[in-house]
């Protein structure tokens, strides 16, 4: 019989099996980690819509994949089922159409949008001031039936468990800023209570319209440093002045060590630990001690069976805000302690912006291509260091460095926080 | 390790009332469905009852912040809490895990009917809408629109923060947060969750959705049974359901009583076409209710009254357990989307705790997709 093994908890194994990524850099593991490491910008002026009377005309849109008229949750659905074909083609599991194991997919909340309530108006023939009642009489024709299904919050995960053929209830989750890492921990917990053999976790995001823009816009979250747009995005730096939108998505297959060993897969890594803390302090910010975030890091690192001191790199949240920037520094030396001047942090939205719902499982991904490879991705734009946060944050340029213990750290509205630890495979 | 799942705490409120109580006349064969017909004529909704949002939620600032799904869904976790004994327990409810099933969207009606309206006659429309969104828009409507933020706001109103997940996917949200929390707790993975979802019906926007999927039901009032040969559809009810779920042992140790012991939850989600709801049902049955005993037993149908599955589900319901009195929760509180499942789950513990029942099964299958059952038994 195969050897069985087990985490220091004596929980199975989370093994990462397969991966796959999109983002404003590009389709695939290949392409994303080649900008990434050479520093390269997907920010971009906005060409999706007009931006004339914005505050922000930039983003990190995907506008490579035709979805033509744009739709937040078709672009989200395309993503999704890029990012999952190839996790599940690396991974090599199952046939065409059966996975074998449950869907967890972090997907943007879903909404009607100006398009379709423009074509209601339209239809309703309501010549006077239109009002819902109007849009509502147009409904009643029956000749937009498709869009029902269209602005469910289920339809995206229905639609990828059925051309994949995962099994079960698929969930669709939403954490805010950290869904992507969210999704990845149910995984973990259903592999860890022994319920599946392999898991798929997603987070997609294709939500960058007009409406999106602005109500980030107007809670005063986004970058307004429109030009260059490359240089928007500064998390870090003294002069940071916000976020950036992103768009994208990424897919793991987590897949319980025994039984990736048994069918000779190929193992990218290991999902050692997860860790969470809610925070009642505020809508938007966070307690101003920090205490949530530190509880969220070290609850990472203890599941891991691991000590702060055997933390080796981490992928930081780093948005770009000045509130997150410093609260996650804070954080992160509350726990590391004096040996965190050392321990390099980058920040990816650097490059592909804050892609919202899919970060925790974009920068998932890139983490543990950051073991595989052994180069550190940088934090661009960093000219102007903050002197309140005093950190080694891989400036401008990738960095080769041997790192096995990464740490991924995830922060939401909402008092979301989720942090996960990655190791190299296992030495059994 | 395999642990058995307690409910300790409801918070229960919809068209009936709030509380347990208010809705235990479904067992005595003695209610009358609350229903408004005229507010949003030709379709009817279950409205809420009337609430003093101060009992629950108690800063008006906090209820400001607020569109009415989350108030309802806040208010009824509040009650959940009271009824567990946990209200205001701070070191119990830091550690607390929270799972929320929940829609969102909230709009402002007016300033989309005046962009609507200024669209028709605009130059350039796609700056126009900016200009109109830029200024028009209230900043923090965004955190009334955003899925999660009825559990941030259960986080800040009564300090539960041990951890919060939001589950979207309307009625399969409530199954799942369900189906999630029984495992975690079960396997060691949490010891105390509060697990619910809110609906607000009374939303010209969400009436929207359903109506362009030809799914509302607006004939005079009929029995969810007997829509399908009436062309089908659903009364949407305003409506929350919150449980507290904690393992036996936890809530042992703190000399709590039990309501219930929720004995397991099943899920699924089918490709939809004839037969495959009837079969789905029939499956979870299987697994998870195989020990249901008729006597003193009932059925808790969250059945729509959409043509199709309707009759598929009672048709297998009659099949697995003939002559078992199945009560259509949408015939009294309408259907209640993302709160269906939790509410009525809860609806069929309120109905152990006082002697009414000895076992229930819930079911659920969603409009759309998913269907869910849960096999509840007195402790």
């Amino acid at each position: 019989m195969a050897q069985q093994h087990r985490d220091s908890f004596g929980r199975p194994i989370v093994a990462v099996t397969g991966m796959g990524v999109v983002t404003s850099l590009g389709a695939g593991k290949d392409e994303n980690w080649a900008a990434l490491t050479a520093g390269r910008s997907g920010i971009h002026a906005i060409s999706r819509f007009p931006t004339e009377g914005l505050r922000t005309t930039i983003a990190g849109t995907v506008d490579f994949i035709p979805v033509e008229p744009f739709c937040a949750p078709l672009l989200s659905e395309q993503l999704a089922t890029l990012a999952a074909e190839e996790a599940i083609s690396q991974a090599a599991i199952g046939s065409a159409g059966d996975f074998p194991g449950s869907l967890f997919i972090a997907v943007p909340p879903v909404e009607m949008e100006w398009p379709q309530r423009v074509a209601l108006a339209k239809a309703s023939g309501q010549t006077g001031d239109i009002t819902y009642a109007d849009l509502l009489r147009a409904a009643g024709s029956g000749d937009f039936k498709p869009w029902h299904n269209l602005f469910l919050f289920g339809t995206v995960a229905d639609r990828i468990r059925e051309r994949f053929g995962t099994k079960g209830s698929p969930i669709s989750l939403s954490t805010a800023c950290s869904s992507g890492a969210t999704a990845i921990q149910l995984g973990v917990e259903a592999i860890r209570r022994g319920e599946n053999k392999a898991v798929l976790a997603i987070g997609t995001d294709g939500s960058v319209h007009a409406e999106a823009l602005i109500r980030f816009s107007l809670l005063s979250a986004l970058s307004t440093q429109n030009d260059p747009p490359e240089e928007a995005a500064k998390p870090f730096s003294k002069n940071r002045d916000g976020f950036v939108m992103g768009e994208g998505a990424a897919a793991l297959v987590l897949e319980d060590y025994d039984h990736a060993i048994a069918r000779g897969a190929r193992i990218l890594g290991i999902v050692a630990g997860v860790g969470e803390k809610g925070d009642g302090f505020h809508r938007t910010r966070s307690s101003p001690g920090g205490a949530p975030i530190i509880a969220a890091i070290r609850e990472a690192i203890a599941d891991a069976g691991l000590t702060p001191d055997d933390v080796d790199y981490i992928n930081a949240h780093g948005t770009a805000t000045p509130e997150n920037d410093r609260m996650e520094a804070h954080g992160l030396t509350a726990v590391l302690g004096e040996r965190m001047a050392e321990v390099p942090i980058s920040s990816n939205k650097s490059m592909i912006g804050h892609t919202l719902t899919a970060a925790g499982a974009i920068e998932a991904v890139v983490s543990l291509l950051t073991i595989a490879n052994g180069r550190l991705p940088p934090t661009i734009n960093y000219r102007v260091p903050d002197p309140a946060i005093p950190l080694d944050v891989v400036p401008n340029v990738a960095r080769d460095a041997q790192v096995t213990r990464v740490l991924s750290n995830s922060f939401g509205f909402g008092g979301q926080n989720t942090c996960l630890l990655f190791t190299a495979e296992p030495v059994t | 390790m395999t642990r058995e799942v307690w409910i300790t705490g409801l918070g229960l409120l919809s068209s009936l009332g709030e509380g347990a109580k208010a809705h235990l006349g479904v067992f005595d064969g003695d209610i009358d469905p609350v229903i408004d017909s005229e507010r949003f004529a030709p379709f009817s909704v279950h409205p809420s009852a009337p609430l003093e949002w101060d009992r629950q939620i108690p800063k008006k600032a906090d209820q400001r912040q607020m569109e009415p799904w989350q108030r309802l869904g806040v208010y009824a976790a509040g009650l959940a809490l009271e009824d567990a004994g946990l209200k205001g327990d701070a070191e119990r409810l830091a550690a607390m895990q929270l799972i929320v099933a929940a829609g969102g969207g909230e709009r402002d009606y007016a300033v989309d009917g005046q962009i609507l309206t200024g669209l028709r006659t605009a130059e350039k429309p796609g700056v126009f809408l900016n200009e109109r969104l830029m200024s028009d828009i209230r900043p923090t409507l965004f955190l009334a629109q955003l899925s999660n933020l009825l559990a941030g706001n259960i986080s800040i109103v009564h300090g539960v923060t041990g951890a919060t997940r939001t589950f979207m996917g309307e009625e399969q949200a409530g199954v799942d947060a369900l189906r999630i929390a029984h495992a975690r707790i079960a396997a060691g993975q949490g010891d105390t969750f509060l697990v619910g979802g809110a609906y607000n019906a009374e939303r010209p926007d969400v009436l929207l959705i359903y109506e362009m999927g030809q799914l509302l039901w607006k004939k005079p009032y009929a029995s969810v049974w007997d829509r399908p040969g009436e062309g089908g559809g659903f009364i949407p009810g305003s409506a929350a359901g919150f449980l507290v779920l904690e393992a036996r042992e936890t809530a042992e140790a703190r000399g709590a009583t039990p309501v219930a012991s929720l004995q397991a939850v099943a899920a699924d989600q089918v490709t939809r076409g004839i037969g495959a709801v009837g079969a789905s049902v029939e499956a979870l049955w299987q697994q998870a209710a195989s020990e249901f005993r008729p006597t003193g037993g009932a059925i808790l149908s969250g059945a729509t009254g959409i043509t199709g599955i309707t009759e598929e589900e009672r048709g297998a319901l009659a099949k697995l357990m003939p002559g078992t009195t199945v009560h259509a929760m949408g015939d009294v509180i309408g259907h209640t989307i993302e709160a269906q499942f939790p509410l009525s789950v809860a609806i069929a513990a309120a109905a152990i705790r006082d002697s009414y029942l000895r076992q229930a099964v819930v079911t659920s299958v969603g409009h759309m997709r998913g269907e869910g059952l849960a096999f509840l038994t007195s402790v």
